[in-house]
């Protein structure tokens, strides 16, 4: 198969060229700059349209095993086939936990007889996510997990967190870590500042992420140990990685699309759309969350896609859960950034491509000829609105309901299969 | 003309002129329970349901009285024996009682924002009988009335108003009412009981009582929240009443013609002992009574009244 006059698009590999694609058994044939012989072979005339190495989503949560009525494997992969995404690496806070082999087994068949795109999943730190005691790290890593995380439950000890470091990294395991110091934010709904004042809604600081990033970024300094921090939020949490990259702390980190184009403003009228964890911050906060991504000092861009059904998120603010939908959103949210910006546009894919595929240490995210066929392909210029209709999710609660965004998916491959193709 | 209002949810969607014209009219109102028949048929022939999903005395019996002087039919639920306590959403009870075509609902809600969104999801009045620690709008019309029927006006007013501020929602609604009739407002509670982002209220700020005291014409005292102080605010009640209780030393510190508030109910020994609660500058009392004469304005208003009255 062939994908012909297309600009494509590899930060990888530094390629920004028109030309065409050639794909054969699910893998990359080659690169063909200014465009290749004819052939009678197959091939999708993607004039004007960016091709671009399918997506890497390395924080999304799949809800299956256990809340199948917010999503499954199933749903959650036409979502990411028509987002773009081609694979999805999803949390362990499922009903039961991944935090043992079995579970893993059990995401990965159903996955493979389901799914369209490829999903890999990540272990608990600790057991059912308590906190406690380490789980079976090594045996779900065998079993294909790719990481581990307590997301959603910080890693309160330090002294778990330290050994979590260690014991993972002797299973060449990432460790992505959520960033949350619980009595500082456990009653709180939205951003602490005048702005929950006046709504009457209690605060989550800033200063709460910060303490455990900072604790995070010492016992990373500590034990030598690579460490990903995910979701990050504040101006001032930016500010110490990029301190501590410069004192060379093997340290990583990803935002996510919502933090990147929304503030606190948000939550005025009270929709719980607006509800996340992390919650959305200030305007000086998103500027240089923004400024974090063009400057390379954020990794990954990654969604948190958290699914809830309607009758969960319709109820008061501080009751209803935390948590958005992304998938669908994720690139035209990294458009967006691009063309307000008008730079960075290999830089701001790489956060979804070969980054999170270099953290991971996995394969995919490139147009490197021999590698896995995952491709995106995107109308640039196509203007459209984000509505309930378009959500391939089970659950629709999304921030982002009523948007105009500039670009679009029309055609997602995986290892050389059509997944979704825009009608 | 019509007041064009459907619902009230804060004091902060009211411009100036609508508190005036409030303000004015409750004195009408308030006639009409000096009567030796306390009844008008204004509001004949309309049906107010009040959603108390807290429990509440003064406000609940107050709204209660207030339609009922003006012939409307009433009905009341509280959460214990609703079918709240049987897991119903707020929404599915609020369509449910909007089913029985209410024309006013007047709901007490323990999280902030529901009643702005009953009033953009529904065809009749909401009146927002305080939510979360968002708003209380009613009160505070109580607390301005009561303070201009004393002082003859508002504008210059120096209030003081002492407490747990970062819980209340009275606070929040008198502050924002009082500074838009132009009176002077400083709080004073320790720095944990100050929501963040206070500074951007247009309010003086002290931790020391006794500092403003000699100054203020009215002293405003907040109840201790016991049931929402579930963090470390203060260390105990004893050292609280210490540093931030209206007790008779104080009271002995205030001009000759100050007065105290307390919108209820109040904790005897902690926030305010006898010497100031039942004082001759306490305006307790008759903060109840004009809650009254307001909850009939407004809900006059909400109804669609007329703003000239007969």
């Amino acid at each position: 198969m062939w994908i012909k006059g297309a600009r494509i698009l590899d930060p990888e590999n530094g390629i920004d060229t028109m030309g065409d694609i050639h794909v054969s058994h699910g893998r990359i044939a080659g690169i063909y700059p200014g465009g290749s012989p004819d052939t009678d072979a197959e091939s999708i005339d993607a004039q004007g349209k960016w091709v671009l190495p399918g997506l890497i989503d390395m924080h999304v949560h799949l809800r299956d095993p256990g809340f199948e009525y917010k999503e499954d494997i199933a749903s959650g992969s036409l979502a990411a086939a028509a987002g773009g995404v081609t694979t999805m690496v999803c949390m362990a806070n499922t009903d039961p936990v991944n935090d043992n082999p079995s579970v893993t087994k059990y995401i990965i068949d159903r996955a493979k007889s389901v799914a369209l795109v490829r999903i890999m999943p990540v272990g608990a730190v600790s057991k059912a996510l308590m906190g406690q005691e380490l789980s079976e790290m090594g045996l779900m890593k065998e079993a294909g997990i790719v990481a581990v995380s307590d997301d959603g439950n910080p890693v309160e000890d330090a002294s778990l967190m330290r050994s979590a470091l260690f014991y993972a990294s002797t299973f060449g395991l990432p460790l992505l870590s959520h960033c949350q110091d619980r009595p500082l934010s456990v009653s709180g709904v939205m951003n602490e500042g005048a702005l929950s004042s006046g709504l009457g809604l209690s605060g989550i600081p800033g200063v709460s992420e910060e303490i455990m990033v900072s604790r995070d970024l010492l016992l990373s300094r500590d034990t030598r140990v690579p460490i990903h921090l995910t979701h990050l939020s504040t101006k001032t949490s930016l500010e110490l990685v990029s301190r501590a990259k410069e004192q060379g702390i093997p340290v990583t980190c990803d935002v996510t699309p919502h933090h990147l184009l929304l503030t606190e403003e948000g939550v005025k009228t009270y929709d719980t759309n607006m509800k996340m964890y992390p919650p959305l911050r200030t305007e000086e906060d998103r500027k240089a969350l923004v400024e974090g991504l063009l400057h390379g000092i954020i990794d990954c861009v990654a969604t948190d896609h958290a699914p809830h059904a309607r009758d969960e998120k319709n109820l008061d603010f501080d009751l209803a859960p935390f948590g958005v939908i992304g998938l669908q959103t994720l690139l035209p949210a990294l458009l967006k950034i691009h063309f307000e910006n008008d730079k960075g546009l290999l830089g701001v894919l790489g956060a979804v491509t070969c980054n999170p595929a270099r953290i991971l240490g996995i394969d995919g995210g490139n147009l490197t000829p021999g590698s896995r066929a995952d491709i995106t392909i995107i109308d640039p210029q196509r203007q459209w609105v984000f509505t309930e209709e378009c959500i391939r999710s089970k659950s629709k609660n999304s921030p982002f309901l009523g948007q105009r965004f500039t670009g679009m998916v029309i055609q997602t491959i995986v290892e050389g299969q059509t997944v979704f193709r825009e009608s | 003309m019509n007041w064009p209002r459907k619902d009230l949810i804060g004091i902060q969607d009211l411009s100036k002129e609508e508190i005036i014209t409030i303000l004015e009219m409750t004195t009408s109102f308030k006639e009409i329970s000096k009567r030796d028949i306390k009844k008008v048929p204004t509001l004949r022939g309309k049906t107010v349901v009040l959603l108390f999903y807290e429990p509440s005395t003064r406000t609940r019996l107050s709204f209660e009285i207030a339609a009922k002087r003006l012939s409307a039919d009433t009905t009341s639920l509280s959460a214990s024996g609703s079918s709240f306590s049987k897991g119903e959403t707020i929404m599915d009870a609020a369509l449910n009682v909007m089913a029985m075509a209410p024309d006013c609902i007047v709901i007490r809600y323990p999280y902030a924002g529901i009643p702005q969104k009953l009033a953009r999801e529904l065809p009749c009045s909401i009146i927002n009988a305080g939510d979360g620690y968002h708003e209380h709008p009613t009160q505070a019309l109580l607390d301005m009335y009561s303070m201009q029927e004393r002082f003859g006006t508002i504008e210059g007013l120096r209030v003081v108003i002492v407490g747990d501020i970062f819980h209340s929602r009275v606070a929040r609604s008198n502050v924002y009412g009082l500074r838009k009739m132009g009176a002077h407002v400083s709080i004073v509670a320790p720095k944990t009981l100050l929501p963040p982002g206070i500074e951007t209220w247009g309010v003086d700020i002290a931790t020391d009582f006794d500092s403003v005291i000699p100054e203020a014409d009215v002293i405003m005292m907040l109840r201790v929240q016991k049931e929402r102080l579930n963090q470390q605010f203060f260390s105990d009640e004893r050292e609280y009443s210490f540093f931030y209780g209206l007790n008779k030393h104080r009271v002995d510190m205030m001009n000759s013609d100050a007065a105290i508030m307390h919108p209820g109910p109040m904790n005897r020994g902690v926030e305010i002992t006898h010497d100031a609660a039942d004082s001759a500058r306490s305006l307790i009392l008759n903060q109840v009574e004009n809650g009254v004469a307001v909850r009939m304005t407004l809900l006059y208003l909400s109804l669609g009244g007329s703003l000239h009255v007969d």
